[in-house]
């Protein structure tokens, strides 16, 4: 067995080594990418518009404003979104601490004004949908990398596509899932997913990237759910980043007063 | 409710107030293709709504429409460099009560005039503890007429005519909430619910209106909230005190026979915080009734201890469960024994079980939930199964029923069980 595996990589290795003498190891491609995806700068802020059309075309609308800060890069992150769409949901904050740690769950709140009630809401299922869209809480926020082995299956011109499998699949809907990332930005370009049975039924893509203060950034998003026919576009504006949020931001004090970082 | 003039002046004045600043479109730069209407410095938003409820069983001392109004709501809203201003108002067409109400919610001003200070002043909506619909050191008024009949849920919590002001440094956060003149609870009076009437010895409504006798000197009648809390590892521990008046009556006045709001003081402390999976509370408070510390007063409510535990989890994709374990001890109960006046008494414990069943179905916009208390000690139960259905980003319809159950007519559910309820809505929102 020893000798076969030595032998496969005496063939392999000059043929790889030509192909991609830039090729970086596969962990390098996907911290990168999932810092470009999550992390850029210490802090930023964005409003956010989704739209949801379904099988027959109906849309609906969501519009939020995002600030996030980092904790630490890489890791743990604060998240503070206020809905300014429907305008049964207005005013309304959804504030989260994520936490990447194994077996951590995140810590949620949401405040109703019309309540003034700030509600603990119960660590949930990441994988269910966010805001009734077809992007899922770990879309948003992130998926820890630690959770699936990643390999490069491919290398083209411009692309590394990466093949992500959960480590524990009974936890997941999907069986594996494949992201193609910018080799220049490390910008996540597309993502496919694949059921257990390998068969696609979700694709994310981004439509649109742009520089902003330096950062190469996802400005338009698509998911398209090729099972239910539905699909939500994410357009980010006013994005900024580096604009100093200070950690008590995310704290109760302002999830019941806003702070204008929030508002505007 | 206020009077018609006075509030709409009020709102009128602050309209033209927040109107009149100068355009703050001009530092708003960035809203680069932002039309006219949206350069206003006024948000205005609200809802337009239709409820109706019928009663599912007879009741001779009500009508059978439970509910059945037209609801205008509207919510103005600006802000200056140094405050946020808010008013926010509904105008209802009432057709159980047959009269055009102006219920003014919200008329505040809020600043945050130090870095370690937040304060609002005004007419506001004020809520904490842990609890899910049951209240322990929320001590701010609530609405249990809308409750029970159907109304939206935000309008269980009646408005405060307070200033709050709120202290913040890293060794914890303290709340002060001061309120010059009484706000009582929106009790149920026997106007649209019927109750149990212990001085007739019956059920009671539109025949027996409850009258009370209201605590109302401004400055003198008072009342000051305090909550002193802080945040360790994301576990929210927080330690709350009242000074004031038994919210919803707590007494009688035999000789005009009116319901009293005895003096209160509330002292009690809270944690809550993820537990396994979920999320999980425990609560207590100590209720003072300091009009009758021995307990030997028939016609004042006895000093209690109440006690709260509850958790809440997801059990399955957008499925939450939360259950309750909720418990209020009469602390001089002996002593309402021997005093107590004919007729029936209370259990020294009044233990209540809440279980609440969220589900969320076709992508979030059909919400079908159920709320439900049960009283082993009480016999007595009140459900309140309801769907909610977003038809796009405008219009919402609603269902709901309110069950009341119960062996015995006087107990705190079973008193209610011939306003058993259902009701339909549907509200435009904008």
């Amino acid at each position: 067995m020893r000798t076969m595996v030595t032998v496969l990589l005496a063939i392999g290795a000059p043929l790889q080594l030509l192909a991609a003498e830039n090729v970086p190891d596969v962990q390098t491609v996907v911290n990168k990418a999932n810092f470009v995806a999550y992390y850029q700068g210490k802090d930023g802020k964005a409003t956010v518009r989704m739209t949801i059309t379904n099988k027959k075309g109906q849309k609906r609308t969501r519009e939020f404003n995002i600030l996030r800060r980092d904790v630490e890069d890489g890791a743990d992150q604060k998240y503070y979104v206020y809905f300014q769409r429907p305008a049964d949901v207005r005013k309304m904050v959804y504030m989260v601490h994520k936490h990447t740690g194994t077996g951590t769950d995140d810590d949620r709140w949401l405040y109703m004004p019309s309540l003034d009630l700030v509600k603990r809401i119960a660590a949930s299922d990441r994988r269910t949908s966010f805001v009734g869209s077809d992007f899922l809480y770990e879309d948003v926020s992130g998926r820890g990398l630690d959770e699936d082995t990643h390999e490069i299956i491919e290398t083209t011109d411009g692309l590394f596509i990466v093949k992500n499998v959960p480590k524990k699949p009974e936890t997941v809907e999907f069986g594996y899932f494949n992201v193609a990332i910018d080799r220049t930005t490390f910008v996540p370009m597309k993502m496919e997913f694949y059921d257990k049975q390998g068969e696609l039924y979700r694709v994310i893509e981004s439509k649109e990237v742009e520089e902003i203060q330096g950062f190469p950034t996802v400005v338009k998003a698509v998911v398209s759910n090729l099972r239910t026919g539905s699909k939500t576009e994410m357009e980010f504006s006013k994005i900024k980043y580096d604009i100093g949020l200070k950690d008590n931001m995310f704290t109760e004090r302002y999830l019941r007063r806003p702070p204008r970082e929030a508002i505007r | 409710m206020s009077k018609i003039p006075t509030t709409l002046s009020i709102l009128t004045i602050c309209l033209v107030a927040v109107t009149s600043l100068p355009a703050r479109a001009a530092e708003d730069e960035e809203n680069e293709n932002g039309s006219f209407l949206s350069n206003l410095p006024v948000e205005l938003h609200g809802f337009y709504e239709m409820r109706a409820g019928y009663r599912l069983r007879d009741d001779k001392y009500e009508k059978d429409m439970s509910i059945m109004e037209n609801r205008f709501q509207i919510d103005l809203y600006s802000y200056l460099e140094w405050a946020d201003l808010r008013a926010k108002g509904d105008v209802i067409g009432d057709l159980v009560t047959e009269q055009v109400e102006f219920d003014l919610r919200e008329i505040n001003i809020a600043a945050r005039p130090l870095d370690f200070m937040d304060l609002k002043v005004g007419r506001q909506i004020l809520t904490w503890g842990t609890g899910d619909l049951i209240f322990i050191n929320d001590m701010f008024g609530k609405d249990w007429q809308a409750f029970f009949i159907g109304r939206d849920v935000e309008y269980l919590k009646a408005p405060s005519d307070a200033a709050k002001i709120s202290l913040f440094s890293d060794w914890a956060n303290l709340d002060l909430v001061y309120t010059p003149q009484f706000d009582s609870d929106r009790f149920i009076t026997g106007e649209r619910i019927s109750y149990f009437n212990s001085l007739l010895g019956r059920l009671a409504g539109r025949d027996a209106i409850v009258r009370t006798i209201k605590p109302d000197r401004w400055f003198a009648d008072d009342e000051i909230a305090a909550r002193l809390y802080k945040n360790i590892s994301n576990y929210e521990l927080a330690l709350y005190g009242y000074h004031g008046f038994w919210k919803s009556p707590g007494g009688l006045n035999p000789v005009m026979s009116r319901a009293i709001f005895p003096d209160l003081n509330v002292y009690g402390a809270s944690v809550r915080g993820t537990v396994g999976k979920g999320i999980g509370n425990v609560e207590v408070g100590y209720y003072d009734s300091a009009d009758d510390r021995s307990g030997t007063n028939p016609l004042i409510n006895n000093s209690e201890m109440r006690y709260l535990i509850g958790y809440t989890q997801e059990i399955g994709r957008d499925l939450t469960a939360g259950a309750q374990y909720y418990v209020e001890q009469m602390l001089n109960y002996d002593a309402y024994r021997s005093t107590a006046m004919p007729g029936p008494v209370r259990d020294r414990y009044r233990h209540v079980l809440t279980l609440r069943l969220t589900k969320l179905l076709m992508n979030q916009n059909l919400r079908c939930s159920l709320f439900a208390y049960y009283s082993p000690s009480d016999d007595d139960a009140y459900l309140r199964p309801n769907i909610n259905y977003k038809l796009d980003d405008h219009f919402t319809a609603e269902l709901g029923v309110n069950v009341f159950l119960g062996q015995y007519p006087h107990t705190f559910f079973g008193q209610f069980q011939n306003n058993t309820n259902a009701y339909l809505a549907l509200r435009y929102s904008f």
